[in-house]
């Protein structure tokens, strides 16, 4: 068993609140992060499948599909967007990274062929990042 | 849907390894430059890994704030521009950063109750790293 790592980065804004909490907890809870009028993030997206090197090509996955799937799954959908507003994950989940990692490992699992789905890892700054391994 | 978020800080400190139970010659010949009596420093990154069932009704693992909290509360501003060898942690064992993976490790075991504890990593140099997760093996 191989794993390889796909590293994409991209940009979005973002706020968090709950509309069942009130003004207070929402703001006591999260903080900055409930300005509604949203802050941003260079996001980098670290995507690790797993299978067996085809002993013809010497590959686990071909890169190209691999990055083809990254860009149209989760790239067109998310850079240069405001998550809670264009992606539709979002309408009634908070985009925190947690629910970042879980949406674009769904968007991922069953478009990719022959490797398997190991990890999604989300880094919203270069000191905080979420693991997503697809566990219930 | 269970996650797991990791969190780095970074802080800096001194310490001298050396071991009470060895000869001069021996201390010398294990531990060489690190042997100093004087001590040196680094800057130390440490990356605290914890994990949980995702909150339907905030959309996290547990609350940055609090994690951020605890960490500057606990640890921070216990190791951060201090001696290792000073503290209590280090008077039986040398301040290795393996011995300082378990002593971070077990502080936020003991304390932090937020969410379930991973592991913790530290980066002693750009060039090495340690990694304790209370004897459990580290995987997916």
């Amino acid at each position: 068993m191989v794993y390889l790592t796909r590293k994409a980065e991209f940009a979005a804004s973002h706020y968090y609140h709950n509309p069942d909490f009130t003004a207070e907890e929402n703001q006591r809870i999260f903080g900055k992060c409930n300005n509604p009028n949203g802050h941003g993030h260079n996001y980098t997206l670290e995507v690790t499948v797993k299978g067996e090197v085809d002993p013809r090509s010497g590959f686990v996955v071909d890169l190209k599909q691999l990055k083809e799937v990254l860009n149209r799954e989760v790239l067109d959908a998310m850079d240069h967007r405001f998550l809670n507003k264009e992606v539709p994950e979002f309408s009634a989940r908070i985009p925190t990274t947690e629910n970042l990692a879980i949406a674009i490992w769904q968007r991922l699992v069953s478009k990719l062929n022959k490797a398997q789905l190991h990890r999604v890892r989300v880094y919203e700054t270069p000191d905080l990042f979420v693991d997503f391994y697809g566990e219930a | 849907m269970k996650a797991h978020l990791t969190r780095r800080y970074m802080f800096s400190a001194s310490h001298r390894l050396h071991s009470d139970a060895m000869s001069e010659a021996e201390n010398a010949a294990t531990y060489g430059k690190c042997n100093n009596p004087y001590g040196h420093g680094h800057n130390y990154a440490l990356e605290v890994t914890v994990s949980g069932a995702v909150d339907e009704s905030t959309g996290m693992v547990c609350n940055l704030v609090d994690l951020d909290g605890f960490v500057q509360r606990e640890i921070l501003q216990r190791f951060d521009l201090e001696n290792l060898n000073t503290h209590p942690e280090f008077v039986r064992s040398v301040p290795t950063t393996e011995n300082l993976c378990t002593a971070i490790y077990d502080i936020l075991q003991r304390g932090f109750t937020l969410a379930h504890l991973d592991k913790v990593r530290i980066e002693e140099t750009m060039m090495n790293s340690f990694e304790y997760a209370g004897g459990a093996e580290i995987g997916p």
